[in-house]
């Protein structure tokens, strides 16, 4: 019998596609009876794929012009 | 494979492997594409963890100057995009050290994960933040979660769900054990789902939709 606080120390192993699915079927046996348990699954699964989701900002015009100039610089002086 | 497919593949020019080894060679075009590939990446990594616009510009140029100087004695042990963020965490890291002083909690602190110290914020979210915001206003909120967090679990995260790297590859790059990533991924992401749950749930009487 999985506690919630067993099933919580354990929530990455249970996110995690390539777990033993030994593991997985016991603690999705909680999930299946848990409500709140499975509102935290679903929540933090949602919370992982919006940040996975998330495409990186285009860096600011001048930030870049910068770096382009100091590897200019280097290339230049290793020539 | 079709029978006609030829049977030596022939090198993609766009190729990660095939680039590095080109501006190993000396092609400062291949390097350029690279830079231009995973500039991006790097500065918001850099900006996550030391969150300073100043630090993160700097961060950015530093990792791909050292990365040029030490192309030659990369040797495609790893991806050249775990190389580049290796050390660009390294250099994230310093200069977090230099402006937090002592206050720097040590990577290798252990910490305490006890479930009673996260907060419980029990309820569906309303809808899809995808769809309700627009990507700047959703990266507004993501980025100010992240920067609440304390400098271990948010560079763990930036590592592990946001860039991707693999447990194993984040433990190496930050010089930390396997089972401290995970201690601290865990706590992270609890702390994260709550703070987001706070912003994206649905309200009133109905915030236990699923039930």
């Amino acid at each position: 019998m999985v506690t919630c606080k067993q099933f919580l120390k354990d929530l990455n192993d249970y996110l995690d596609p390539n777990v033993d699915p030994v593991i997985k079927v016991h603690l999705e046996k909680h999930v299946t009876e848990c409500p709140n348990c499975f509102v935290i699954v679903d929540t933090t699964r949602r919370t992982l794929q919006v940040y996975r989701g998330l495409e990186p900002k285009e860096i600011p015009d001048d930030v870049k012009a910068r770096l382009w100039k100091a590897l200019e610089r280097k290339m230049a002086a290793e020539r | 494979m079709t029978p006609t497919s030829p049977s030596v593949a022939i090198p993609d020019p766009n190729d990660e492997g095939t680039l590095v080894a080109q501006a190993q060679a000396g092609d400062s075009a291949a390097f350029a594409e690279l830079v231009n590939r995973y500039q991006r990446k790097i500065y918001r990594l850099a900006k996550h963890i030391t969150q300073n616009d100043e630090d993160a510009e700097d961060v950015l140029q530093d990792a791909f100057l050292k990365a040029y100087e030490h192309l030659k004695g990369f040797h495609g042990q790893s991806k050249f995009y775990t190389w580049i963020v290796r050390i660009a965490v390294n250099e994230s890291l310093m200069k977090l050290r230099k402006r937090k002083g002592d206050r720097f909690v040590s990577l290798d602190e252990p910490i305490d994960t006890g479930e009673e110290e996260v907060k419980r914020e029990v309820a569906v979210w309303e809808g899809n933040p995808e769809q309700q915001y627009s990507q700047e206003e959703l990266q507004g909120i993501l980025n100010e979660a992240v920067e609440t967090l304390k400098p271990d679990f948010r560079t763990v995260f930036t590592l592990r769900d946001i860039e991707e790297l693999s447990t194993e590859e984040t433990a190496q790059t930050l010089g930390i054990s396997v089972p401290a990533v995970k201690s601290r991924l865990l706590r992270a992401r609890l702390e994260l789902r709550e703070k987001l749950t706070r912003k994206f749930k649905r309200k009133g009487d109905d915030a236990f939709g699923y039930l």
